[in-house]
Parts: structure tokens; C-alpha cells; sequence
């Protein structure tokens, strides 16, 4: 695909330097905290110490008298000032959530009241002096106590704890494992992390009584076209709400819509027409951010046949979600997308159970539930092979789906667009020095040392389309998803771009779009300007999430290219006096075809509509800039009957990593002695910039794997609330990674490119919990199914337990 | 805390000395973002992931659980010391053409502790990098970029040439119709 008669690509596949970079260099990225203005306000909030209890009341008298102290808003106050928090949930009304808890507060750190001062230190001050009467209830710490009989109600419109309970089945599941020769089952935990980027989430609103306009400038609001929920929130008109998206450092999932900090620094603002800021603070985010990640537990079982294929796959996940649902079972319709991982599975049942629990609510981290199902599914990948008595690989090999299939349909309804398993795993075995390792493993034992090789093959599935928000619900739900770019030539020919969400949390995204303006337009790369549009006039937009912004932006950006491009033409054409049939786009300027003698380069032409428009033809306006709307490629509605969910998630990358590691069966620490990844993420648009995604992925699958766990104790409190006890890898953790790129474009994007950015979460852990258990086995350990591996739980796997 | 103690202090900020009125509980980055300097970045602010890290009289420390008392007519180097101008110093060009960051944040705390390293060790291996920047956290590149991009440094530093697989700026390659090839 791209720009007729240019087969060569320029730009695309080299490891630039990206262009975002020297601001942050130097230290001049522009984030939310560095936005100050005139008069400006400042928020602490103050959080519950309960886990579960009714607010009897609250006496906010002394921090009202305090100095600097401007407003208190207690959680009643705000429940006047504001409506419901945006929910996806399928039934809202049952469990509504509020910016501040006013009535009852429903885990360990959920805001409770707002101080509102000059300074932080003074609202912090005063935060300290208000006096809150709680009426403890009973904690609900776990979806299992959540789920048992007597249990204390999270919300009292509801009769269960159990927000949801569903299954989806295809295809002729109970057939298949009452033909199975082999039955294969395992039980899976995943523990609960969250994305916790370097940068919380921060707002810096300001409100307009004049003309009632409420300015949000703010780091975590990606999905723009769903702005009008936070108006809502707000009470204001949706079109007096200009939501300006600001740089992250870092998202991670976490700031893909995290409208909190919006709401309460909106809120503030709003009440006192001033500016008023809101940046979380760490413990503000570690306890109450909008997304902790999945904490999940499996039944997952296959049928296989006498001849070791694998026929169907049957599962129940329960979610122990915390005390608000979101995303409903949005993390489940993701794993629904490559729910058969790369095997050729005829038949699936999903059952998902969301329990609703004390705990802070789930949301996005890198993968939104897809990265557990591949844990879950190559968990019980390598346990068949064990019971088969078979070699993994083989295994996995066998039931590949093959090159030949693309697309393929899964049970379901989505398609996977294209693929080569096989040649990626070769690629990874090329470099993986197996017959080293294993000799290294004989010897390691020999001495009483353990040594492991783990090696998994798993999807990568990215570009979402909406579709997936109504999965596990009937009612008929949004489609849009689009991605918008403006561009603008100005009069010497300089081109630049205007984005509409929260682009940048640590992606590419102007890099990307400048590569592909390179090949779009011959500009170079880093003489593109950018600038970032707020929701108020803005072009519809969803930002990054579900891998799919490169693929977006790239589609925007060439749409908007070849706006570009035609103008340019007819314009040449007058200048030049050719017919426009005979020019042609070429290297940044319009030419004769075939006669680089006759031409006009970008510059000479932009100025001519930027100035001189009344010496052009009539049909000619002023001006140089194009605007594009760009929707998903390759979707599909779901049937009515829901017996074909429809495509929502068709660009599927795919995966080999291999973890060789050693296991101190003394201390349970584990050391990584190699690491191999091998992405095929279609064609690739700087392969450094993504080798950094996927180690930096792969990073937090370590840690998702081996270190990190919010850790809620029987009373509902968290155990692990401060980085000292919630254990972000640091280098000496990490190993290095050897990296290689497999490409098979995908036939139905631009260029052919696939998404990346979630990858090395999706497949690390697996991996690891795969080298360990080998490194394990001579001794009978039990497997490592439960995350994280913790050295207890290691020590505890080798004890038998 | 209605009567909150002010004190007079000056601290040298990347060579300007600065005279500035701070509470005794005033911690050393808001101080410094106070002043400007909004490379400082909070990141955990309880002293474990560095990214507030700032040189005092040359060594690095966390300003997130520094006074600015305590640090009264010291010498405080940020990152907003390190380029000329619009010219990135050869350590931050060493990040940039390595990909040694993502989102930035961690990135001024890194590059005040690469600084320092470097002037330590001037020809580090990877595992003393490795080491050596295990007292910031990344959350975005696993670290591998970074480790990369120091031993990039260290090498120019050093006097050496751009190895081969640094990236080269496109306005360097200038049209890459000419150069793909």
C-alpha cells in the first residue's frame, strides 16, 4: 500500500531517533505538574482507613479555619456538585461510583473529602485536621469470601456481591471433551499489579464563569470522543468542556481513561472559579488510581485428541475485581480476541464471574486481560505435555494454525488477519543456543544447582474495535473508534500535525506519524512539527490502548497525505501548465512524470494558497490543510443472535520468548542467565523504538511474574502501598534481552504494520513460570501457576506445596 | 503548623546562586521546581525511584527526602545544567540516538546519576552501567536501552566515535532517498 509508484520505503523500518526525545532530554517535556497559572489552587484528598464502613459524618470545621485553606468539599458536597463517575459497565445503576465516596467508602484509600488550599503542603495541612466518624462493616477481602453465604453487600442494590456471571461458548465444546482422549486441567492465579508509571495522573482545570467554559488540561484522558461523560460528571454542558491532552510519563494502560484527577480538579475549579490542580501523589495513586490491574483465578481445561490435537478449551475465570466495575467484563472480551492463542482450538466455553471486593477497582494495564489468558492458556499448554508425555514444542507446533489459514476465523467471530508462527519460533530457536543450555542444565544439576528453560508461543492481538465493550452483554453498544489527524502546510512548505488524545505516555506516536510523512510526503522526519488539540473542536480521537495507534495514526496520517498530496497537484499544475494527469508526487514536490526538469517543490506550492490564492483557479481555496478521520481497517458488527461476535481485534503479532533462568532453591530468588524475544509485528516502523516496547514490556512481565503484588490482607488493608514493599523491577532484575522481528504485514493496514506496544507483558510471564518449573523438576516441585513467584512461593513449590 | 517556621536559604542552582524563603519541612524539589528547575520530577516520593535525583556539591541524591535546609549554600546540578542551548550534551545524545528513554519522566534523575557514574568510571563494562543505574527506576524500557546508551556515552566521553548501530537523527540523514540504499 502507500503513495502510488514509490515501492521503496524511505523512512519506515529505520531506527530513527525519535523525534519527541531532546524536550525530554532536557527536561522541558511539558507534563501536567509543570503547568502552573495565575492564581492557581491546589487539592490533597483524604482517604478512607476502612475498607468497608458507612460515613456516620465529618467535621471539616478546623481545616476550614486553617490559613490557606480555601474549601473543604466532603464527599456529600460533591455528590450535589457532581453526578456518577463515566462507567462501561453493563448495569451501572447497580454499582455506581462517585469522585468522593459519600455515603460509604468501599475499599482502603477511596477519597472521602477535597481540600482545597495555596499551597499542597497547606491542603495536606489541612487535610490532617478533618475529623471523620466511620461505622466499620465487615470486610469483603477476596471474590471467594465475597461469594460466600453472609457475606456483607459492597452495594446494597445489588443481591450479590457477583456483578456479572456469563458464558460464551462456540462450537461444539461438551462434543469435543466427551470425545477427548486427553483431558487437560489447571488452576491459575494471577496476582494483582497495576501499571504504576513513573507519572500519576494529573489535572490542572480551569473554570470560566463567564462564559462557563471548564478548561481540563490533563494526562490520562486517551479516549476523546467520550468526552461528553465527563461533562456529565461535571454538570456542564458537553460542549463547554475542553478536555487538552497533555504529555505522560508513562500509561501503561493506566492513563488510557482515568478521568478521577479530572473530575476532582474540574470539580474544585468549577465550585470556585479558580484554576485549581490536581497531581496524585504516589500513595494517592497506588492505593485509589482508576486501574489496578486483572487479579485473577482460572479453571481452564482442554480436550485433546488421541493424536495429541487440541480440540476445545473451557474455562471459568473469576475476576476479584474490586469495588467497582468499570470496564464491566471488558478484559474479558480482550482475551476473547485470541482466546485459542496460535492453535488450531475448534471449540471454546468462557465463563466470567466479576465478584465485586474491598479492593481498589480494576481497569488497564498493559495486555487488559488478554496477557492473563496467555498465561493461563500456555500454563496449560506446557502441563499437557507433561501429561502427554511429549515434547512442549512439538506440541505446540503441531496445533499452530498455519500460514496457509490467513485470515482465520476463531470460535467467536474475530478474525486473526495474518501470521507465521512457525518461522518466528525458528527465529527464536536460531538464536536460543538450546543444545547449550541444555548441557548447562545437566551440569548446573550435578552441582545441585537448578537451571531451567521456559519457551512460549503466544498472540499479540491489537487495533481494538469497540465491538468488545458489549461482549458478555446483550444491549447494543458503541462501534466508533477512530483516530484523527490535521495537517497543516504552512506558506515556506513546513508541515505540521495536530492530535486529538493523549497521544504520548512514552509511545511514538510522533515519530511514527513523522516516518510516515516521509514517505507521504518527502518531508524530513524531524523538521515535522506537532501540537495536540483539545476535545472542544476537536477531531474525533481514542488514543493509544489495545496496540493500536501506530496502525491509526498511520492510517490518519496517509489519509490526510494524500489530501495533501492532491491539492499540491492541482496547484502545480497551474503553475506548471501540464495537465494535473501528467504530474505526479515525488520525493517532496510535484513533477512531470518521467521529467524531474519540471517541477515544483512543496514550498513553492504552499505559498501560492497561502498568499497568492486569487492568481489560482477558481476551484482553488485559500489555504493548506488537510483533516483526516480514520476508522478501524477490518471490524465487524457482532450478529444478533451473538452466535458471531463479530472481527474487533483482527491484527494479530505473535510471539516466541524464551527464558533460561536458575532458581536458588535456598533463598527462592531466581536470576535470569538468558532471555530470547521474537515479535512479528507485521511491518515494523523503527525497530529500536520497538525493541524498546517490547523489553520494556517484557520488564513488567518480570515483575508481574517474580516481584509485584498489591497485597490485600483479611481486613481488606494493603499490605504493599509504597514501592518499598510494591517491587517495581530495577535494573539488576532485568535481564538482557536478545531481540529479533519476524514481518508478515498485515493485509489490512497500512504499510501492512501491526501493533506492538503491549507485547513483552503479554508473554514474559509464561515464559518464566515455564523456566522455572523445568528448573524445578528433578526436584518434584509443584508448578508455578500461582503470580507472582515470590521467593516464598518458590520455596513453597519446592517443599511440594 | 499555623505558625510554620521561615528560613532564608541560598543554594547554587546549575551556577546561579539563588536566595529563596522556604518552610524548615520544604523539601528539596519542590523547592527546586519552585525555582524552576521542573526537571525535577516526583516520582514515588518516598526515596526510592530516583527520579528526583539532583547533584549536590557533586553527588547525587534524592531530592524528594531532602530539606531545603539542609542543602543551605550548597551546590545543586539539574539536567536544565547539562545542554547548550538547543544542543543536547553527548551523554543526553547518547540516550537520544540509543532510545534510552520513552516517556521521560525517570529520564532528568537518570541522566544526574550517569553523569556522575561516568565521571567515576570512565569506561564501564555493561554490568557496572547495569549496577550503576539500579539506583533509578524506569518503568518504560526495561533498562536495556539505557545500558546501551551509557556505554554510548562513555565511548564519546572517551573520544570515540558513534558506534554503527546508533541511530543517526533524520535530519542528519537529510533526504534518505539518497542514503537508503
Amino acid at each position: 500500500m502507500g503513495l502510488g509508484g514509490m515501492n521503496k520505503l524511505n523512512w519506515i523500518g529505520r531506527s530513527l531517533p525519535r523525534v519527541e526525545d531532546k524536550k525530554f532530554l532536557m527536561g522541558r517535556g511539558g507534563y501536567i505538574d509543570d503547568m502552573d497559572l495565575h492564581g492557581m489552587l491546589h487539592v490533597a484528598v483524604l482517604r478512607s482507613p476502612f475498607a468497608h464502613a458507612i460515613i456516620k459524618g465529618m467535621d471539616t470545621s478546623a481545616a476550614e479555619a486553617l490559613p490557606g485553606v480555601v474549601a473543604v468539599i466532603t464527599g456529600k458536597q460533591a455528590a450535589e456538585l457532581c453526578d456518577w463517575m463515566p462507567d462501561f459497565n453493563p448495569e451501572p445503576n447497580l454499582h455506581k461510583w462517585r469522585v468522593l465516596a459519600d455515603e460509604k467508602v468501599r475499599y482502603v484509600g477511596e477519597g472521602v473529602a477535597v481540600v482545597v488550599a495555596e499551597s499542597r503542603y497547606i491542603a495536606e495541612d489541612g487535610r490532617d485536621l478533618i475529623e471523620v466518624d466511620y461505622e466499620p462493616l465487615a470486610p469483603v477481602p477476596s471474590a471467594r469470601k465475597a461469594q460466600e453465604a453472609g457475606a456483607a453487600l459492597l452495594h446494597d442494590g445489588m443481591e450479590s456481591n457477583v456483578a456479572h456471571d456469563s458464558t460464551l461458548a462456540f462450537g461444539d465444546v461438551d462434543g469435543e471433551f466427551e470425545r477427548a482422549a486427553h483431558i487437560v486441567r489447571e488452576h491459575v492465579y494471577w496476582g494483582r499489579t497495576a501499571a504504576q508509571p513513573m507519572e500519576t495522573a494529573g489535572s490542572v482545570a480551569s473554570y470560566n464563569p463567564g462564559n462557563g467554559m471548564l478548561t481540563i488540561h490533563a494526562n490520562s484522558v486517551a479516549l476523546t470522543n467520550f468526552s461528553f461523560l465527563v461533562a456529565g460528571t461535571l454538570k456542564i454542558d458537553s460542549n463547554k468542556l475542553d478536555l487538552v491532552p497533555m504529555p505522560a510519563g508513562g500509561s501503561f494502560g493506566s492513563k488510557f481513561w482515568a478521568t478521577r484527577a479530572t473530575v476532582t480538579a474540574g470539580m474544585c475549579s468549577k465550585f470556585l472559579g479558580r484554576p485549581v490542580k490536581y497531581v496524585e501523589d504516589r500513595l494517592d495513586h497506588a492505593l485509589s488510581c482508576d486501574h489496578h490491574g486483572s487479579e485473577r483465578e482460572y479453571d481452564i481445561e482442554m480436550a485433546i485428541s488421541a493424536d495429541g490435537e487440541f480440540r476445545a478449551l473451557r474455562l471459568v475465570c473469576t475476576d476479584d475485581y474490586g469495588a467497582y466495575f468499570q470496564f464491566g467484563l471488558g478484559t474479558h472480551g480482550n482475551a476473547m480476541s485470541q482466546v485459542i492463542g496460535p492453535y488450531d482450538i475448534k471449540a471454546i466455553s468462557y465463563r466470567a464471574v466479576g465478584v465485586l471486593t474491598n479492593k481498589c477497582q480494576q481497569g488497564a494495564y498493559r495486555g487488559f486481560g488478554s496477557e492473563v489468558h496467555n498465561f493461563a492458556l500456555e500454563r496449560l499448554v506446557d502441563k499437557a505435555a507433561i501429561e502427554l508425555g511429549v515434547d512442549a514444542l512439538e506440541l505446540r507446533r503441531k496445533n499452530f494454525i498455519t500460514p496457509d489459514k490467513f485470515p482465520h476465523k476463531i470460535p467467536g467471530g474475530n478474525v486473526y488477519d495474518s501470521g507465521n508462527y512457525e518461522a518466528v519460533l525458528q527465529e527464536a530457536l536460531k538464536d536460543a543456543r538450546l543444545d547449550y543450555w541444555r548441557a548447562e542444565q545437566a551440569k548446573a544439576r550435578e552441582e545441585g544447582r537448578y537451571v531451567g528453560i521456559g519457551i512460549v508461543t503466544q498472540q499479540e492481538r491489537s487495533v481494538y474495535a469497540a465491538n468488545e465493550w458489549w461482549f458478555f452483554r446483550g444491549a447494543e453498544g458503541v462501534s466508533s473508534v477512530p483516530e484523527s489527524v490535521s495537517l497543516h502546510v504552512d506558506a515556506l512548505g513546513k508541515v505540521s500535525v495536530t492530535m486529538y488524545s493523549t497521544a504520548f505516555w512514552g509511545n511514538s506516536p510522533e515519530t511514527v506519524a513523522a516516518q510516515v510523512l516521509g514517505e507521504e510526503l518527502g518531508v524530513n522526519p524531524d523538521e515535522v512539527s506537532f501540537a495536540y488539540q483539545g476535545t472542544n473542536k476537536g477531531l474525533p480521537g481514542s488514543g493509544p490502548g489495545g496496540s493500536r495507534f501506530t496502525v491509526m495514526i498511520t492510517g490518519a496520517v496517509q489519509g490526510a497525505s494524500a489530501k495533501i498530496r492532491d491539492k499540491a497537484i492541482k496547484i502545480a499544475a497551474h503553475m506548471l501548465e501540464v495537465a494535473e494527469g501528467d504530474l505526479e508526487y515525488v520525493n517532496g514536490g510535484v513533477q512531470v512524470k518521467g521529467d524531474p526538469s519540471q517541477r515544483k517543490s512543496l514550498a513553492e506550492i504552499a505559498i501560492m494558497p497561502r498568499l497568492f490564492k486569487h492568481q489560482l483557479p477558481d476551484d482553488i481555496t485559500s489555504g493548506f490543510d488537510a483533516d483526516m478521520v480514520y476508522d478501524h481497517p477490518y471490524t465487524t458488527l457482532p450478529t444478533a443472535d451473538r452466535s458471531d461476535l463479530g472481527i474487533f481485534y483482527p491484527m494479530m503479532a505473535h510471539a516466541t520468548h524464551i527464558a533460561v533462568v536458575e532458581v536458588d532453591v535456598e533463598t527462592g530468588g531466581v536470576k535470569f542467565l538468558d532471555y530470547i524475544a521474537v515479535h512479528d509485528c507485521g511491518t515494523v516502523v523503527n525497530p529500536r523504538s520497538l525493541d524498546g516496547q517490547v523489553i520494556g514490556g517484557l520488564a513488567q512481565g518480570v515483575g508481574q511474574a517474580l516481584y509485584e503484588e498489591f497485597v490485600y490482607d483479611d481486613e481488606g488493608q494493603i499490605q504493599s502501598s509504597s514501592w518499598l514493599d510494591y517491587l517495581i523491577p530495577s535494573a539488576m532484575e532485568i535481564p538482557e534481552v536478545r531481540l529479533g522481528h519476524h514481518e508478515t504485514p498485515s493485509p489490512f493496514t497500512p504499510y501492512g504494520m501491526k501493533g506492538g506496544g503491549e507485547g513483552g507483558r503479554m508473554h514474559a510471564p509464561a515464559a518464566i513460570a515455564s523456566a522455572v518449573d523445568d528448573a524445578l523438576k528433578p526436584l518434584g516441585a509443584t508448578r508455578a501457576t500461582h503470580l507472582p513467584l515470590t521467593p516464598e512461593r518458590i520455596i513453597s513449590m519446592v517443599n511440594g506445596h | 503548623m499555623s505558625n510554620i517556621d521561615k528560613h532564608e536559604i541560598t543554594l547554587n542552582i546549575n551556577g546561579n546562586s539563588t536566595s529563596l524563603t522556604v518552610e524548615g519541612r520544604t523539601l528539596l524539589h519542590d523547592t527546586l521546581r519552585r525555582a524552576g528547575m521542573v526537571s525535577v520530577h516526583a516520582g514515588c516520593e518516598h526515596g526510592v525511584c530516583g527520579a528526583c535525583t539532583v547533584r549536590i556539591n557533586g553527588q547525587s541524591a534524592r531530592s524528594c527526602i531532602t530539606l531545603a535546609v539542609q542543602v543551605d549554600g550548597d551546590e545543586i546540578t539539574t539536567v536544565e545544567s547539562l545542554a547548550k542551548g538547543e544542543e543536547l550534551n553527548i551523554i543526553q545524545e547518547a540516550f537520544w540516538r540509543r532510545h534510552g528513554l520513552q516517556c521521560g519522566f525517570c529520564t532528568p534523575g537518570m541522566l544526574m546519576r550517569v553523569t556522575e557514574f561516568l565521571e567515576e568510571n570512565p569506561d564501564p563494562t555493561r554490568d557496572e552501567a547495569r549496577e550503576a543505574i539500579a539506583s533509578n527506576l524506569c518503568r518504560c524500557t526495561g533498562y536495556q536501552h539505557i545500558i546501551d546508551s551509557v556505554i554510548e556515552a562513555a565511548a564519546r566521553l572517551r573520544g570515540e566515535e558513534w558506534s554503527d548501530d546508533a541511530g543517526i537523527p533524520a535530519r542528519e540523514l537529510g533526504d534518505a532517498t539518497e542514503v537508503s540504499n
